[in-house]
């Protein structure tokens, strides 16, 4: 009942999502991982608890190559996993189709042997599947997970690849900045349309810092132009688990909480004592954000929480 | 060129959903129903490269029920050309979807296949991938920019790093996100047109395709509540707490 998991790598590095699948997946059987990467990703993914063996080429970055790669490692696993991110999401399905099998994605509990619960209607109802199917291919949410510990370097062997793929990459455009990985992140801030300007956003930011949390907006925030949209959060963005999500002028439209269900703690800073977010919040401070934010920063600052 | 988009009826957005309390899935007698997002910008795109000149035909599929001539009948008051329902009462899992339109696909031999990322209501993000398998055709997923030059397409993608671009040939399948463009909505005339405009309904059977479900869905449940917390003060008392939650999770 081995398992083999697609990683996920970043920029040359392994994703910090790739180590919560793995303690997802070692829950199934033994997982060995295949990393389209450098062999630093690669290094990084054989010390994680649960790993048997790790296979690494990083020729395999579009879809069609992957599913190509993965088909001809299949043989012999009972599962096949990655990430719910978006190559994931790119990949997955297609590898299933490829293999004749309904794939399950985007699982946030395993219930027991085959057994899965997802989301449904943007985490407005929830789905308990099984899956009787000889083979399954499998999508986790990563925040739903908490990451695997580490453990003692598992083999690493590279592969041959002569697999091209039809499709061309032709540029990547990447938000940079320091700010933690969203999906994964303790703390997150967040930044609804009320935070008005991309200036706005830097209050958000700054308060950020101080804290060492990911930066997040919502859909409205982002086609209003405030923020980048790897920044959003929601069901169509990205959905979160922090332990604190602290929410500014965000009312708390269906599809961003969507986004939100899985933080454990949500403050709300926000000027509407009527808004939805401020019937789900555990904690509710009403006023000002121009106001709020640059004083709450200034307080934490002083407290100097060693988190930047 | 010709385009064919695959659309599908969900329930609106907008509705609070409420789950059955037999837990065998959501209410959905009496509620709205309408096309699935994603798809709307489907069509908008297809649209698009037609008033381009890029595309002479645009044909609209959905798989459903009788009542899915309604979202059929919505695109094609927003410029589809002819449309074709796959009639079924079966709730279908994705692959025989895909199953099915790879069928459709067979017939119609499109040059592009364009599709929504996701639908709404089971969230599964799957199909266009697994057409892509099916067809053995390269595909786009989550484009928010798509631009046809010859037989060549470049295609932005929204991905969790940021945004890439790639180039990939015709034929072709690509997924709108919802940043590729803002979908039309049909003036009434358009709307009257499109009840004159061509629309094949087939039963699914026809299509010799296994369309048994894989997978058992043991229960649909609702999620666990949050409820409102307390409201505080200050923004030092906020500070405080912030503080102290900080601390705990170091502590952890």
């Amino acid at each position: 009942m081995s398992v083999l998991l697609l990683a996920d790598v970043d920029n040359g590095v392994l994703s910090p999502a790739t180590a919560r699948i793995v303690s997802a997946a070692a829950q199934l059987g033994p997982v060995d991982l295949f990393v389209p990467g450098p062999p630093a990703a690669a290094e990084a993914a054989a010390s994680l608890a649960g790993v048997r063996k790790v296979m690494v080429n990083a020729n395999s970055l579009l879809a069609d190559s992957l599913v190509a790669t993965l088909s001809g490692l299949a043989e012999g696993y009972t599962y096949l996993v990655s990430s719910a991110s978006s190559q994931g999401k790119d990949v997955m399905p297609r590898l299933a189709a490829s293999l004749d099998i309904q794939p399950v994605t985007d699982i946030i509990a395993i219930e027991g042997e085959n057994r899965f619960t997802r989301p449904i209607y943007a985490g407005n109802a929830l789905e308990t599947v099984s899956d009787p199917q000889a083979r399954h291919v499998l999508t986790f949410r990563a925040s739903a997970f908490r990451p695997a510990a580490a453990a003692g370097p598992a083999p690493i062997e590279a592969l041959e690849n002569t697999i091209q793929s039809v499709v061309a990459f032709i540029a990547g455009h990447r938000t940079e900045s320091d700010i933690p990985d969203l999906s994964t992140a303790q703390i997150v801030v967040g930044g609804g349309v009320s935070v008005g300007s991309a200036e706005g956003f830097q209050l958000i930011e700054k308060l950020g810092k101080t804290l060492g949390a990911a930066i997040g907006a919502t859909r409205a925030a982002v086609d209003a132009g405030y923020a980048p949209n790897d920044w959003q959060v929601g069901q169509t963005g990205k959905i979160i688990a922090p332990d604190l999500y602290i929410a500014v002028g965000i009312s708390g439209a269906l599809q961003h909480l969507a986004g939100i269900q899985g933080a454990k703690k949500i403050i709300a800073i926000n000027s509407d004592p009527e808004a939805p977010i401020v019937k789900i919040a555990d904690v509710v401070l009403i006023g000002d954000l121009f106001e709020i934010v640059p004083k709450l920063t200034a307080e934490l600052e002083k407290l100097d929480l060693d988190r930047a | 060129m010709k385009i064919l988009v695959a659309v599908k009826r969900v329930v609106d957005h907008n509705v609070r959903i409420r789950v059955r309390p037999d837990g065998k899935g959501v209410e959905t007698t009496g509620v709205r129903m309408s096309m699935n997002p994603f798809c709307k910008h489907a069509v908008e795109a297809a649209v698009q490269l037609a008033e381009k000149g890029q595309a002479s035909e645009i044909v609209v599929a959905s798989i459903g029920p009788k009542a899915s001539t309604d979202v059929i009948l919505t695109a094609l008051a927003m410029g589809a050309h002819r449309g074709i329902l796959v009639e079924t009462d079966a709730s279908l899992e994705t692959l025989a979807i895909a199953k099915l339109l790879a069928k459709v696909i067979e017939e119609e031999q499109p040059e592009l296949v364009l599709l929504g990322k996701q639908a709404v209501d089971d969230d599964s993000n799957h199909v266009g991938q697994m057409l892509a398998a099916l067809t053995e055709r390269p595909q786009a997923t989550f484009a928010s920019e798509i631009t046809l030059e010859g037989d060549r397409l470049s295609v932005t993608r929204e991905v969790d790093y940021g945004r890439e671009t790639i180039a990939l040939s015709l034929p072709a399948i690509v997924t709108a996100d919802l940043r590729l463009n803002t979908p039309r909505n049909a003036a009434l005339p358009m709307v009257m047109k499109a009840r004159s405009k061509p629309l094949a309904v087939r039963p699914a059977s026809e299509l010799a395709v296994d369309l048994a479900p894989r997978l058992i869905v043991e229960k649909i449940s609702p999620p666990s509540e949050r409820v409102a917390g307390s409201t505080i003060g200050s923004v030092d008392a906020l500070a405080a707490l912030i503080a102290a939650d900080v601390k705990a999770m170091e502590a952890l």
